[in-house]
């Protein structure tokens, strides 16, 4: 039930990441540019970081690459898709690891499907969808693979705001299922509106590892993105006044 | 529409191999094939050109569709990875030092030559299994095996020598005897085999290598599987027939929307179609009326160009 890094680090991207990760939550990775938030996401996914990354306490390592990719979905930044499938095609993808019969297959892309309601667009090309029907497409593959962990990096970049609320209502839903989401997210507001809990990054280090306002702090914020800003609203309605600034801090 | 594909594709190619058998300078009759040396010309040339040109051309279209998936390309043909090339190389090299003339001496040298080709790809590209550096290797592979033929051809050691290698490297399935056929079926289907077993990788590398990754692909494996799976379709195509063009890039392409435009769902029926085309283009060459006879190389050169600027110009708005 969990995902862990126990020291991880990378040579000039992670430097002695430790944490712990539960399933049924949202966690989001923040931090500025050239943090290592999309390296600290690959590592989890276990495409990179060897021995420090465990899963239920076992080096992910140790797994073969099919049972890793059974339990850890993941979801690249780009979300390319060289072909011009269907959605019903591309969601099948998702079982590629599994050897469970057509049966199951077909169980888990319907479920999949239905979960991102996109059950008008099966037989839609990825071509012709909107960005926001292509966002939930490509979750909707992680999904069909399974129902442990979904990895994202910025699933919400290029999508309007009517886009970026539905899909994290959704992912959230996902979440009470009992899937453990992580989400690198870019806008703080964003992930201190809607994660349970916020990990942040600068220059390799994890500087915080806390509930989103902990986690997300005004003195923290200006420390780490070297930004003057002040949360206004209530909570889970949050927004981020920055003061404007002639210069950004080093 | 992907399950009628393969069956209408299999009942094109029981028409075509008939039609091929009794087509030629000599029409065959087949109410009384046993009239003349009918028989003969059925068996002994006959025959064994059809299943050549079934396998090459299967061979072909199976190693493009796969290309076409490793690289996620719809512009990728098999002779980008250095071994068709290469084996062209070793069939000149055999040319030129005069052991053609021995029997089996010109497939050797041919699939010695893919068989390097293959070995110099992964040893540079390695284990980690990068396309990009896999396709840069391909190409400079590609470029050495040029140079080497064209020195080759510069110092042939008579101008029979000379036309002899220029002429074949043309591609061509005259005078071919069951002797090839036995080289290059065996090594197709294997190759062929390889290239199906790649499928559900290369289905995924529809998402982009580290997503594919994530999938529990494992690239080195993939990559190993390509360089197999071409070096054998290609490499013992070109062995036999010389450097046939197009096949691979033509077939995927057109058969592509007629699937579900997996790579891995494209890879059988890209087969049977490259058969199909490789057999109606070898029977037209034998047909057309032309002092000796249109080479098959040249043929779905001639064919095959004209078709994809066709293509590029339709692809120009969406690309500009």
């Amino acid at each position: 039930m969990t995902l862990a890094a126990q020291d991880l680090s990378l040579p000039g991207r992670l430097s002695g990441v430790s944490m712990e990760l539960h399933r049924g939550a949202v966690t989001a990775i923040c931090g500025p540019n050239g943090a290592g938030k999309s390296s600290l996401l690959r590592c989890l996914a276990g495409l990179m970081g060897g021995r420090n990354v465990l899963l239920d306490g076992l080096p992910l390592e140790l797994r073969s690459a099919r049972e890793r990719a059974c339990e850890i979905g993941y979801l690249p930044q780009e979300g390319e898709v060289a072909w011009d499938l269907t959605v019903e095609t591309l969601v099948s993808l998702g079982r590629l690891p599994w050897r469970s019969g057509a049966e199951a297959d077909r169980i888990a892309i319907d479920a999949a499907i239905a979960t991102l309601s996109l059950e008008t667009l099966r037989q839609r090309r990825v071509s012709q969808l909107s960005g926001g029907e292509r966002a939930r497409a490509l979750i909707a593959r992680v999904i069909a693979g399974t129902s442990r962990w979904l990895l994202a990096d910025e699933p919400l970049a290029n999508l309007d705001l009517g886009y970026q609320q539905a899909l994290l209502g959704q992912l959230r839903a996902l979440a009470g299922q009992g899937l453990g989401v992580v989400l690198v997210l870019h806008d703080l507001a964003q992930a201190a509106n809607f994660a349970d809990r916020v990990l942040v990054l600068d220059r390799g280090r994890l500087v915080a590892d806390a509930p989103p306002l902990e986690a997300l702090g005004e003195a923290k914020i200006e420390r780490v993105w070297g930004v003057r800003a002040r949360w206004l609203g209530e909570p889970g309605q949050r927004a981020l006044a920055v003061e404007p600034t002639s210069a950004r801090a080093p | 529409m992907t399950r009628r594909l393969n069956p209408f594709l299999i009942a094109a190619l029981l028409l075509a191999v008939p039609f091929s058998l009794l087509a030629g300078r000599v029409w065959i009759d087949p109410f009384d094939p046993g009239s003349g040396n009918a028989l003969a010309i059925l068996a002994e040339l006959r025959a064994p050109r059809i299943v050549l040109a079934l396998t090459i051309g299967a061979g072909l279209g199976a190693a493009g569709a796969a290309m076409q998936g490793y690289l996620r390309n719809p512009l990728a043909d098999p002779g980008l990875f250095g071994i068709a090339p290469g084996a062209a190389l070793g069939a000149v090299l055999s040319f030129w030092s005069g052991y053609a003339a021995q029997p089996w001496a010109l497939p050797l040298f041919a699939l010695t030559g893919a068989a390097g080709a293959m070995t110099l790809l992964a040893l540079v590209a390695g284990r980690g299994g990068s396309v990009i550096l896999f396709t840069l290797t391909g190409m400079m592979i590609s470029s050495l095996a040029g140079a080497l033929t064209s020195l080759a051809l510069s110092l042939a050691p008579n101008p029979f020598a000379m036309s002899e290698i220029v002429t074949w490297l043309m591609g061509a399935l005259t005078d071919r005897s069951w002797h090839e056929v036995w080289i290059a079926a065996p090594l197709t289907l294997a190759g062929i085999g390889v290239l199906a077993l790649a499928g559900p990788g290369l289905d995924a590398m529809t998402l982009g290598e580290e997503a594919a990754r994530s999938l529990g692909v494992r690239p080195g494996r993939l990559q190993a599987l390509m360089i197999l799976g071409v070096g054998l379709t290609v490499g013992s195509g070109v062995a036999v027939a010389g450097i046939v063009g197009f096949v691979g890039l033509m077939v995927p392409h057109l058969l592509r929307p007629f699937t579900d435009r997996r790579p891995g769902a494209l890879i059988v029926p890209s087969a049977l179609g490259g058969a199909l085309l490789v057999l109606v283009a070898d029977s037209l060459c034998r047909l057309l009326p032309l002092q000796g006879e249109l080479r098959l190389g040249i043929a779905l050169s001639l064919l095959g160009a004209p078709f994809f600027l066709a293509l590029l110009a339709g692809m120009r708005g969406r690309l500009a």
